[in-house]
């Protein structure tokens, strides 16, 4: 996961009621004819955060970064940008620059004045662009490639320069559309890295849109998750994680075990649910009505498999046996089906290089996890 | 042997098109070349000597000994041909200019259109070859003359008090041509603009370009290869054109194909109609090599 340096531990401008939003979506909805794209959206992004907008496609990530660029205009509500309300003005005069997903690079241009073509758009002196471009090319490492086309460069380089033409501006804001989407991917996870480490050097805002929910998680401050044009969760990568909102979110985030079961017990931050095959104790601040059914989501990782009974086998506990294996290498994912028929995903880490008798197919175990490892989803 | 198989292929795959330029271009020029190094004769065919091998190869190289360049030689000396290539040329290149202008915001039009409605107007460009040329061409004659439609819809509206003389002059030319040859000049150009990505526009503006500067910097370079081979397709054919100046334009004007008619029809003299074919030719393989030249340099780009 992330390594977070001291500043960027105390980085949260969304926790302190004092901090201004540098970009503000307030009530904001676009329509396509008949296709809501973005539904009555509000969100706040702030100064020098790496912002990432997590969706699948079609749930109007895209469209909400095309109308921060000024590509599309909101059918209502508003767009402040450092205090002002851009929705009237055009893409050409907005201090917000973007990198396409496409790269859109000119082709009949040199990487240098692709890189320069904003700064000739603005009038900037000669000399000091070429002082700018050369700055650029070598913050993407490019310098050797100045004189290319876009067509003579890999996909990695071309990536590069894109970056590069969409900072050469020094915008306030830099929108980045599935950024490396076309890269493969040992050379996406060197990029995910490269690009946090700019953003914190450059001291720029800078907002992502992506599908990919590893690529939001590695390199974002904070993630919204969208569906249906609306945002159902804004909060850091730990957080929605740990403790996704809905069912939506546990599901659309990484690996998720859902357990179905009626509220028995709720109150003073604990829940307690029954009728599947845990009887689930846990530790919450949610208050369910009693009686009325809910669901716990826990991730793979957080169940235990045991060949042994643990301490108090009437909690938080089931018996199982091993349905299917998968080895990873770093790890071992055991599905395990419970006595009602269900499966569940547990992932165990191998610590070991070697393990002398390790669990095999049929087996019976005993899946467990603990009070505070999982949620209680309220919808 | 598969190896060997598939080499004898590729190289039948190259030699089709080096067997149909020999058939249909190099042979016929080199008779129309050989023909315009001979002397008129009051004959079949008109011109003389024609070679036959039966009279031997001292005969043929007897014949070879007449063959001259006096017909090059005047064409020079009647200044009636030099006006008739500078005329055509000019003619050419006006209606081609026009023929751009209006041409390239059809396209653009077009390449901009909803994606579902692009065949319908892409088969709207072309539906004028359902009737024949000649005939569309005489239209525009009913259309332009005096008492003419045009005339008649511009009178009866009171823009005009008499009629515009259009018919035999060269603006019915330049609107014969450009009608005529219209759509060869929209499809490459719209070709070059459909193939274009949206996103390079938005990536201009979202640099800081006003939309219109945008299209002067990307769309219109990009289009650049289509807008040249359109050039070229109007340009060289409306060069030699004959039937449009013959129908639409007036005695006076002059243009190398009417030239060239007359002299291979009224004056029956093959030989220097010839020559002044080998000359058009010439004169046209500027143009043809300047496109060749773009293409290579285009295709060097995509690479």
């Amino acid at each position: 996961m992330k390594s977070l340096g001291n500043i960027r531990r105390s980085f949260a401008p969304w926790a302190d009621p004092q901090s201004k939003p540098f970009i503000s979506f307030r009530n904001i909805t676009k329509k396509f004819g008949d296709f809501t794209a973005v539904d009555n959206l509000t969100l706040d992004i702030y100064h020098r955060e790496f912002f990432a907008l997590l969706g699948a496609s079609g749930c109007g990530k895209s469209t909400l970064l095309r109308m921060l660029a000024g590509f599309e205009r909101p059918t209502s509500g508003e767009i402040i940008l450092d205090g002002q309300d851009i929705a009237a003005i055009p893409p050409y005069k907005r201090p917000v620059n973007m990198m396409f997903q496409s790269y859109a690079l000119f082709p009949h241009m040199t990487v240098e004045s692709n890189i320069g073509f904003g700064l000739r758009q603005d009038g900037m002196p000669k000399a000091e662009i070429a002082e700018r471009v050369q700055q650029m090319l070598k913050l993407v490492k490019l310098e050797q490639f100045a004189k290319r086309k876009p067509q003579q460069l890999s996909g990695g380089q071309r990536q590069r320069v894109a970056l590069a033409r969409s900072l050469a501006k020094r915008p306030k804001v830099l929108l980045l559309d599935e950024p490396l989407g076309a890269l493969d991917k040992k050379l996406r996870e060197e990029t995910q890295f490269e690009l946090m480490d700019l953003q914190q050097q450059l001291g720029l805002t800078f907002v992502v849109v992506t599908h990919d929910q590893e690529e939001a998680m590695t390199m974002a401050d904070r993630i919204a998750v969208m569906s249906h044009g609306k945002v159902v969760q804004v909060a850091t990568p730990a957080e929605i994680y740990e403790a996704p909102n809905s069912r939506f979110v546990a599901d659309f985030i990484g690996d998720v075990n859902i357990l179905e079961g009626s509220v028995k017990a709720a109150g003073n931050g604990r829940v307690e649910l029954s009728g599947g095959d845990f009887t689930v104790r846990a530790v919450s601040d949610a208050a369910p009505a009693i009686g009325t059914s809910a669901a716990f989501a826990i991730r793979p990782e957080k169940l235990k498999v045991s060949r042994t009974a643990p301490a108090d086998p009437a909690v938080n506990t089931s018996e199982g046996e091993i349905w299917d294996i998968a080895y990873l290498g770093d790890m071992t994912v055991f599905h395990v089906k419970l006595p009602s028929g269900k499966v569940v995903k547990t992932s165990m880490l191998n610590a070991q290089r070697e393990v002398e008798n390790p669990i095999g197919y049929d087996e019976k175990v005993w899946v467990s996890f603990a009070e505070t490892a999982g949620v209680v989803l309220r919808d | 042997m598969k190896a060997l198989g598939s080499s004898i292929f590729s190289r039948l795959v190259i030699i089709v098109p080096y067997v149909w330029l020999l058939l249909f271009f190099l042979i016929p020029f080199v008779i129309v070349f050989r023909i315009s190094l001979s002397t008129t004769a009051i004959a079949q065919p008109p011109y003389e000597p024609v070679f036959s091998l039966a009279d031997g190869l001292s005969g043929i190289i007897d014949n070879i000994r007449q063959l001259s360049f006096d017909n090059f030689v005047w064409l020079t000396e009647d200044a009636l041909y030099f006006n008739a290539y500078l005329s055509s040329i000019k003619i050419a290149g006006i209606s081609t200019l026009l023929t751009l202008l209006i041409a390239y915001p059809i396209a653009y039009g077009m390449a901009q259109a909803p994606r579902t409605w692009r065949p319908t107007l892409l088969m709207l460009v072309i539906l004028p070859f359902w009737t024949s040329f000649l005939i569309r061409v005489y239209a525009w004659i009913a259309i332009l003359k005096p008492e003419g439609l045009l005339n008649q819809s511009l009178l009866s509206i009171g823009v005009i008090s008499e009629p515009l003389i259009i018919l035999n002059t060269n603006w019915a030319i330049y609107i014969g041509i450009v009608y005529s040859y219209l759509p060869f000049m929209i499809l490459p150009i719209y070709s070059a603009l459909e193939k274009m990505d949206h996103s390079l526009i938005e990536a201009a503006q979202d640099l800081g370009c006003p939309p219109m500067t945008a299209f002067w910097k990307i769309t219109f370079p990009l289009s650049l290869a289509g807008v040249v081979a359109g050039c070229m397709l109007v340009f060289i054919p409306a060069v030699g054109e004959f039937v449009i100046p013959d129908l639409l334009g007036g005695s006076q004007t002059l243009m190398i194909g009417k030239t060239l008619w007359n002299e291979f029809n009224s004056n029956r003299d093959w030989p220097v109609s010839a020559a002044v074919a080998t000359v058009l030719l010439l004169i046209l393989v500027v143009p043809i090599v300047f496109f060749q030249n773009m293409q290579a340099k285009a295709d060097e780009k995509g690479r």
